[in-house]
């Protein structure tokens, strides 16, 4: 199936950000003031990881949503990513750090998780479509097996701890408020970018190479090399998400990379929709929800608690079924509800 | 064979030099230089036999998984969790009748109707769609997963391994010489060699099924072009669920050999995923012969490695397989 319905004309498209609207002002407005009236626990647990795990899953909204490659190894890239911040900067794990500063950890930590990312893309695009999926994911599990195993470089088992985080001008960035600032505007960013790309020429290319790649290869387009800028691309926005991630949790292990996490990510791009880069986010927002409540909820209704990927996997599985397109997809379909039959993206007839 | 030689006489000639070195280790009795090298023999020699032992469980999986796949163009990803299922249920009827071999039937039969309901109820409704497809697999696995550990647990679960097949059995191999000149003989695990031996019999009868027989026939005609088999006449829809229910059959029964050679916990099911997915990656979609090689080096490799460097042996593997992608993308034995 095309993951995204190919558009009949570039006309059709939403306009990427409508100022006229009054929806993405509400948003922006509501994310800036929300420090106001939430506590710190809602602010960080809730919507700071919203914000990292939504940047982590729009790489792959760009993967898949853009350029048709569904890669179940964008969490291993930002996992990488953490690791080589952890690596390089100073934590508490004495025997693995090379207690460099920050400032330096952090754009060596980008630059190898791209890196990264992009010889796993090169290897992926190798093969054709669905192999994608499985490649992307042999690549995960053999990361995590590796983190598990090797003590020298990644301390095994238990991971490195005590990471240290950045602290400048005077202001703890970890510090609840300022960390939710911090993510906001990285993730902000990070949206506008992958939005901007989308309709750069660089991203109508990729949308090209994904409907109908023979007839872009005709054309001229180099599709290999459009696929794997965007790998690199997508790996640099999840190493982004990685290192937040690293920072916000001041420890890594095998865990946060293990094959279940980087299923979840595949699942909040995919419920919130690859249509549009917002997708993730409100993808990230059901599940960071789901994942903190799903306890007290499921044993309000009776149920033992610990169902919890129980109820991720049968969700998954609805969204999977009944709306290719996510929570985005069902809300338009709702939305067009009156208009007539053909103007409905016909991403939902099947099920 | 000779067509291959023919067309790549170097490769050929380093591949011959290689077995011929690899065969000069098991049967040679290594002379101190090398022991000193690289350590003894015993080793040596356990770790191969372990990697090529754990290659007929990996082919055990694999082959279903390819089999699927070449078929259908559908990348089970459930396929983990149905291992994971096979080995729990042969746990419970072994410990339940005391009968190894009436486990290997029970989890046959009731892992392949999982793989029949899984057809008739899933895939069936979305064929042609294989990402989409590919997604539900993952779906499913999680939801398996879920179940699974509420039935089951946590906990480590050992197939109890039946008396005649408990101890160990005296190979032809000499690990060592005893300085008074007696030559000391490899012992080895009577049930990883009769589990071995099972594998190829089943891989032999698969293969000889799918090249020697009406319904083999059927299915590698479906592999290449099923449209024009529905168009001949060939009840597409029941070759499809017989052969998911077969190779779910064969993850099943893999499942109560894996809990009888190693233990059967939550996650194994993902380990055995990622083996299947670099066996067919290496060996070649929907081959399964390619299945066959594919697990032995994936076999070798992880035991090998894991004896030789320790704390980089999936590497190893892995490496492996980027080589082969580098090489080789459509693997080393392609269906096509």
């Amino acid at each position: 199936m095309a993951l995204v319905q190919p558009r009949q004309s570039a006309r059709e498209r939403p306009a990427a950000f409508d100022l006229g609207h009054p929806a993405p002002w509400i948003v922006a407005i509501v994310a800036l003031l929300l420090p106001l009236v939430s506590n710190s626990f809602f602010l960080s647990e809730i919507f700071g990881q919203t914000l990292i795990l939504g940047v982590i899953a729009l790489s792959l909204m760009f993967l898949a949503g853009c350029g048709g490659m569904v890669s179940l190894m964008q969490l291993t890239v930002a996992g990488f990513a953490g690791y080589m911040y952890a690596i390089f900067g100073v934590t508490g794990t004495h025997s693995v750090s090379l207690g460099w500063h920050w400032w330096l950890a952090t754009p060596i930590a980008l630059i190898l998780a791209t890196l990264f990312g992009t010889v796993g893309g090169a290897l992926a695009v190798r093969t054709e479509g669905i192999y994608t999926i499985m490649i992307t994911l042999a690549i995960g599990a053999a990361f995590y097996y590796f983190t598990n195993q090797n003590y020298a470089i990644f301390n095994g088992h238990t991971g490195i701890n005590t990471i240290s985080t950045p602290a400048f001008w005077g202001i703890d960035w970890r510090a609840s408020l300022p960390f939710y600032y911090l993510t906001l505007v990285v993730a902000a960013l990070c949206y506008f970018w992958v939005d901007y790309l989308i309709r750069a020429p660089f991203g109508l290319a990729l949308q090209g190479v994904r409907d109908n790649p023979r007839r872009m290869a005709a054309l001229g387009f180099h599709v290999n090399a459009h696929r794997v800028a965007a790998y690199a691309f997508a790996a640099f926005i999840a190493a982004i998400g990685g290192i937040l991630q690293v920072w916000n949790y001041k420890q890594i292990s095998p865990g946060s990379v293990s094959v279940d996490s980087a299923i979840n990510v595949l699942i909040v791009a995919f419920v919130g929709g690859v249509g549009r880069p917002i997708g993730p986010f409100i993808g990230a927002f059901i599940f960071v929800l789901l994942r903190t409540f799903a306890l007290d909820f499921l044993r309000e209704i009776g149920l033992d608690g610990n169902r919890f990927r129980l109820l991720i996997g049968l969700g998954f599985l609805v969204i999977v079924f009944w709306s290719p397109d996510g929570v985005i997809g069902l809300w338009e379909r709702w939305r067009r509800r009156g208009a007539p039959a053909s103007a409905r993206p016909a991403g939902g007839a099947h099920g | 064979m000779s067509r291959f030689i023919e067309r790549y006489p170097f490769w050929s000639l380093l591949i011959l030099i290689a077995i011929a070195f690899a065969l000069w280790l098991v049967f040679a009795t290594w002379p101190p230089g090398l022991e000193q090298a690289i350590g003894r023999k015993k080793v040596f020699l356990n770790a191969f036999f372990n990697g090529i032992t754990l290659g007929g469980l990996y082919f055990l999986v694999a082959s279903g998984f390819t089999l699927i796949f070449g078929l259908m163009r559908n990348v089970n990803l459930a396929h983990g969790s149905l291992y994971l299922f096979g080995g729990y249920l042969g746990y419970a009827v072994s410990n339940w009748t005391g009968s190894w071999l009436l486990s290997f039937i029970v989890a046959f039969v009731v892992v392949a109707g999982v793989g029949v309901l899984m057809q008739l109820l899933v895939f069936r409704h979305m064929e042609g769609q294989d990402i989409r497809q590919t997604m539900v697999t993952l779906g499913l696995s999680i939801v398996f997963a879920d179940l699974m550990l509420w039935v089951w647990g946590g906990d480590f679960y050992q197939v109890a391994t039946p008396a005649w097949l408990v101890g160990p059995v005296q190979l032809p191999f000499v690990t060592a010489v005893k300085s008074s000149g007696e030559a000391v003989y490899l012992l080895y695990p009577k049930v990883r060699l009769v589990i071995f031996a099972a594998s190829v019999v089943i891989g032999v009868a698969m293969w000889l099924a799918l090249n020697r027989t009406r319904i083999g026939m059927i299915v590698r005609a479906g592999v290449d072009d099923r449209d024009i088999l529905a168009a001949m006449g060939v009840r597409i829809q029941i070759v499809f669920v017989v052969v998911f229910a077969f190779g779910a059959g064969l993850a099943g029964v893999a499942g109560v050999v894996g809990g009888t050679f190693q233990s059967i916990a939550p996650g194994e099911d993902i380990r055995f995923l990622l083996d299947s997915l670099v066996v067919v990656i290496l060996g070649g979609m929907g081959s399964i012969p390619g299945a066959a090689l594919g697990a032995v080096i994936v076999g070798l490799s992880e035991q090998l490695g894991a004896v030789y460097i320790p704390s980089y042996a999936i590497v190893l593997t892995f490496l492996i397989m980027v080589l082969v992608l580098a090489v080789r993308p459509q693997g080393l034995i392609a269906a096509r």
